[in-house]
């Protein structure tokens, strides 16, 4: 991060070329990023990110922290898919614990995280779209979002920061009506994505803008570690949901999209298309609820019932200690890999047998994505840089934690 | 799901594909291996690594082309003081394995990836930035996260949470 430095850490090369600053308050970079752009007329002859700015420590703030005060800060770190971050973090816990989730709360779990998907990319299109000109879509992109948003907040009391998800299973059971809600939300849902499509999809403007731009190419997708649709819109068929099944995916039938072309009209097929195998996820997942608690039967690990702590002697000592000392997680370490809206979002947790984590590290998809941009952009168009940014979806707080 | 009992010895593990291609390498480079909770780790030893990531990633059946994340653990006040970690990805066989280098806090530097994974650069920095661990040949090794001209590297187990005062 060279904010704090008034030159440019970039310099022209020669007399030709000129450098210019973009952000960190630009509005098409999605958070802070900056930009130092080496440019020759209009084209780009290179270009350097610059990170940092929204960095807050987390994974240090992480280490002083009991296990389950780490919830609430994975959700901080990628704002907009606040439960794929819950769900990778308790995940890798879990798996230090040897701990086994009741069925019911991995089926909610699949649910709310498809629903998260949906919620983030919808956010990505809508602002994406707009970047480039198309300011209608963001307001219905934005429409379909609240009411998820709505969902959210239903559950967890929040619209935003949820951490719904805890150690062990879920905070708590979904309010009564809340599968109806999801239900009536998920039924008109295919509606409004080929509202979104009618837009865009065969708009001229919208493929002269996005098709055969801002290239990258399968080999240079996985030399620079990109993830997610970013990966896949290159052509590589990954997807950890399928490959690396968690939490139940396994359980679930859906496509993975993938297209060949690796440009940034690729990109956004791809993920129009993880809409509809996202709503198809959350149709199935409403269907075959299985009966049973939400929380796993580990009474030094999971707070007990409001109804037990107060009734129970037993469970009001496990309740005390849970809240003041923490629990204990033996040593070990585990790399738990989930797919997030963006990409492979890996969380590295190392324990000491204590009740603190000696180390949180989370591969943020973002952080190794953003890598891409500058292969997709230089020999280019300074035009298409908003572009570019745009179709790698991503989201600043992810990228700097 | 009771936990399996960890195994770190290599001559239970050498079955394992992955250490088995790596010992027929060298094997004196591979200075331990665990298994545990799932996880396949191989410690390699630091001047090997560049020659062990090529070697996992040029084999025709494991084919681990791919690098999901380079990071770094601090077990100040043990020594050797740092771990740095590497998460490798096989994206035919969708196989993670993971890699360690043990190096001393007194001379922490390591080979880059960057020659094998351009992808590195920023992992790589990131943990210059945050572990004050050097990468021999990185093109730009500059701080990442943190701005230029601050002093010390805030994820070391000896940089107290709050930051000096």
């Amino acid at each position: 991060m060279a904010h704090m430095t008034p030159t440019p850490v970039l310099d022209p090369s020669d007399d030709k070329t000129m450098v210019l600053n973009m952000g960190p308050q630009h509005p098409s970079t999605h958070g802070v990023l900056r930009l130092l752009l080496e440019i020759d007329g209009e084209t780009i002859v290179r270009m350097m990110p610059d990170i940092g700015y929204l960095h807050t420590g987390i994974e240090k703030t992480c280490e002083a922290k009991f296990y389950q005060q780490v919830v609430p800060m994975t959700d901080r770190i990628d704002y907009l898919c606040p439960m794929t971050n819950n769900l990778a973090y308790c995940l890798a816990v879990e798996k230090l614990l040897g701990l086994e989730i009741p069925p019911k709360a991995q089926w909610i779990r699949v649910m709310l995280n498809e629903l998260t998907r949906i919620n983030s990319h919808l956010v990505w299109l809508g602002t994406h779209a707009m970047d480039i000109g198309a300011m209608t879509v963001f307001l219905y992109c934005f429409r379909e979002r609240e009411d998820v948003l709505r969902l959210f907040e239903a559950v967890s009391g929040q619209r935003m920061m949820t951490s719904y998800f805890r150690i062990g299973g879920l905070a708590l059971e979904p309010p009564l009506g809340f599968f109806d809600r999801v239900k009536s939300f998920n039924d008109r849902f295919p509606a409004n994505i080929d509202e979104y499509e009618s837009l865009l999809t065969s708009n001229p403007i919208w493929t002269g803008r996005t098709k055969g731009i801002a290239l990258l190419s399968a080999e240079d997708a996985i030399a620079l570690c990109a993830t997610g649709p970013t990966l896949r819109a290159s052509g590589v068929d990954v997807d950890l949901r399928r490959d690396k099944p968690y939490s139940g995916y396994e359980k679930f039938q859906f496509n993975v999209p993938v297209s060949n072309d690796g440009d940034v009209f690729a990109r956004y097929v791809v993920r129009v298309q993880e809409l509809r195998e996202s709503q198809k996820i959350v149709k199935q997942a409403l269907e075959g609820i299985p009966e049973g608690p939400v929380k796993a039967d580990a009474p030094h690990v999971v707070l007990p019932d409001r109804e037990k702590m107060k009734t129970q002697m037993e469970a009001l000592i496990y309740h005390f200690k849970i809240v003041t000392e923490g629990f204990t997680v033996p040593e070990g370490e585990v790399y738990m890999p989930i797919e997030s809206p963006r990409g492979e979002m890996g969380y590295y947790v190392v324990s000491d047998g204590t009740a603190k984590p000696y180390r949180v590290h989370m591969r943020s998809p973002s952080f190794a994505n953003l890598q891409t941009l500058r292969k997709m952009c230089e020999g280019r168009l300074i035009a298409d840089v908003v572009a570019a940014i745009g179709s790698i979806d991503i989201v600043l707080g992810d990228c700097d934690r | 799901m009771a936990l399996e009992p960890t195994i770190t010895d290599i001559e239970q593990l050498k079955d394992r594909p992955e250490l088995a291609r790596l010992l027929a390498w060298n094997a004196g480079a591979i200075t331990g291996a665990k298994f545990d909770r799932n996880e396949l780790t191989i410690w390699v030893d630091r001047t090997g690594l560049r020659e062990a990531c090529l070697t996992l990633k040029n084999d025709p059946q494991l084919q681990y082309n791919a690098l999901s994340d380079i990071t770094c653990v601090d077990w100040y006040p043990k020594a050797p003081r740092f771990e740095v970690v590497y998460q490798l990805f096989s994206i035919p066989n969708k196989n993670y394995l993971r890699l360690k280098v043990k190096i001393s806090g007194e001379d922490a530097s390591l080979d880059s990836l960057v020659p094998i994974w351009s992808g590195a650069d920023f992992f790589e920095r990131e943990v210059f930035d945050l572990f004050g661990v050097r990468f021999d040949e990185h093109p730009n090794l500059k701080r990442i996260m943190m701005p230029e001209d601050w002093e010390g590297h805030p994820l070391r187990k000896d940089y107290p949470v709050e930051g000096y005062r």
